[in-house]
């Protein structure tokens, strides 16, 4: 009978051994993948010309591909988004957690979890169709194609991750803390700044590192509201984002040309891109929370 | 209850999935595949229905992705017959395809409604395009900068439009969209915007301009006289015989029977 037992154990820990290896193992075919398809292009072009080249024509007699607009672009355009989404989504989280009545509460989580749940081409569609027309009738532009209208877009994107992560995390705090808070003097908001928010710190942070992830990640819904010329970065101006240039050219690209290649190397800067930027986030939070008396 | 409308979900989704799967593993016998030019997704709509329906026992798929992307795809065999909305390059011919012109498409060049210009010549559309003119009130318009709306890199109608024009690669585009019906969208939203769309897809949220006095339209694009148009060519292997479906239907498309169902779709049959 133990025998078994034992035996359907293992049994039980091969499949989800197998399953978690399944999960590694395409991580590792996609960086495998990527890297062999996105170094050929850039061993060609060179690295310096190919990461701080200033000009994409990559249809051109004289082809040209330079990607610093597009790596600036959505440097800009994520930067852009964090600043607005992330005190918005922030402050929002804090009100849902701490200070909403039940019913406002599940209301407008509900209205969170829809606005996850919006396709990224329907927020360009409503982009384009309304976003576009307003900023350029506010700001006095030619067209209201731009860096600022992709920034408004993905900030309103990246809310529903950094609302719900954040919310989850505020409730975590144990009530303990907050009575404990309450019944030294401290007001209410006193309360929710200094105490809770500090002990829910590191859920924020992930919630801050999951916004920063779709909005570098977005090509559909910034591809209808950015514009897509390969400018260099200027709030009013035409852009284009890494993510833009691999998808709106993939389709038209020759299988094995040096344009396609370009793509995917594309791709790979924008995976490592990604990365770095993941990598460098989780570090400074981390050491940050280490370093607190918390 | 609940578990039963699980299970019944699950059953949905895999049955939807395999129907899925059951489509790609289809061979050619029973089906045509056609794979390219976005720009001709009218045309071939209608051929395409027109077609399944006198012939029942024959699926017909298109796939638009694109014309190098069809091209690309009948290359490797992924599909019966390619759709491109440029003529082949040499080099696409060496490689051992066949183009074969269905129809001609005029590319309508698209203003805002509002605005007052209705006629331009394909030069100074050339300029407007390159940047050399750039506010509107230097071609008979209002006093305002004249925002460029135009294709990714790569796409049929610009090419076809930067050929026509002889402005390629010196396009100073304010937009590059990825889809006809993105450019009409923008041209509307935008009243100093100027665009260029088939002229199968132009609808009346937009103004189509006249070129040198002649507004496209069936008879002047077969004609000639109307001066930014371009083919739709079905490209097919040159060696390798077609199965009896998509034969069936290359002759059907080709066929004089088929130019009222090209014409219903706003181009202009070639035969």
């Amino acid at each position: 009978m133990r025998k078994k037992e034992q035996a359907l154990e293992r049994a039980v820990h091969g499949v989800f051994l197998l399953l978690g290896l399944v999960t590694v193992g395409c991580v590792l075919l996609i960086t495998v993948y990527l890297i062999l398809s996105g170094i050929p292009a850039i061993l060609q072009i060179g690295l310096p010309d190919f990461l701080l080249g200033d000009t994409w024509a990559s249809t051109a007699a004289q082809p040209q591909f330079g990607i610093l607009p597009f790596l600036l672009t959505s440097v800009c355009g994520t930067a852009g988004a964090v600043l607005f989404g992330v005190p918005v989504g922030f402050f929002t989280a804090v009100c849902l957690a701490k200070l909403a009545p039940p019913k406002v509460k599940t209301a407008a989580e509900g209205a969170v979890s829809l606005l996850a749940g919006i396709p990224s081409v329907v927020y360009g569609l409503v982009g384009m169709l309304v976003l576009v027309p307003a900023v350029r009738a506010a700001f006095h532009v030619p067209d209201g194609a731009s860096l600022l209208s992709a920034i408004v877009v993905l900030a309103v994107m990246i809310l529903p991750s950094i609302i719900k992560v954040s919310v989850t995390a505020l409730e975590a705090v144990p009530q303990e803390y907050e009575d404990a808070s309450l019944a030294l003097g401290a007001t209410p908001v006193e309360t929710w700044f200094r105490v809770s928010v500090p002990a829910a710190r590191s859920g924020i942070a992930a919630a801050v590192v999951l916004g920063v992830g779709r909005a570098i990640g977005e090509a559909m819904a910034v591809m209808m509201v950015s514009g897509n010329a390969p400018n260099m970065p200027s709030l009013f101006e035409s852009v284009r984002f890494l993510t833009t240039a691999v998808a709106s050219e993939m389709a038209y690209s020759r299988q094995g040309s040096l344009h396609q290649q370009a793509l995917f190397s594309i791709a790979l800067v924008l995976f490592l891109f990604i990365l770095l930027v993941n990598a460098a986030l989780n570090f400074f939070l981390k050491r940050d929370k280490e370093g607190s008396p918390c | 209850m609940n578990l039963m409308k699980k299970f019944a979900g699950i059953a949905l989704a895999s049955a939807l999935a395999l129907t899925a799967l059951a489509g790609c593993a289809q061979s050619a016998g029973g089906t045509v595949a056609t794979d390219g030019s976005t720009s001709m997704k009218e045309v071939i709509g209608a051929l395409g229905e027109a077609f399944e329906g006198e012939n029942q026992a024959v699926t017909f798929t298109y796939n638009p992705t694109g014309s190098g992307s069809g091209i690309q795809a009948v290359l490797e065999g992924r599909c019966d017959i390619g759709l491109s909305s440029r003529s082949l390059k040499e080099e696409e011919t060496a490689q051992g395809l066949t183009g074969t012109v269905l129809a001609y498409d005029g590319i309508a060049v698209v203003v805002h409604p509002d605005n007052p210009v209705a006629d331009l010549d394909v030069e100074t559309i050339g300029k407007i395009y390159t940047g050399e003119i750039t506010n509107w009130k230097d071609v008979g318009g209002n006093d305002a900068q004249i925002v460029l709306i135009g294709r990714e890199a790569g796409s049929g109608t610009r090419d076809g439009f930067e050929s026509i024009t002889g402005t390629a690669d010196q396009c100073q585009y304010r937009q590059e969209l990825t889809s006809t019906g993105s450019v009409i969208t923008a041209v509307a939203q935008n009243p100093d915007a100027i665009g260029y769309a088939s002229m199968a897809s132009v609808d009346d949220t937009v103004k189509t301009l006249t070129v040198d006095g002649v507004a496209p339209s069936e008879d002047t694009v077969k004609g000639g006289t109307y001066l930014i148009q371009r083919p739709f060519v079905l490209v097919t292997k040159s060696d390798t015989p077609l199965s009896e479906a998509a034969q069936k239907f290359f002759d059907f498309a080709t066929s004089p029977d088929a130019a009222q169902l090209i014409s219903g779709a706003g181009a202009v049959a070639a035969n």
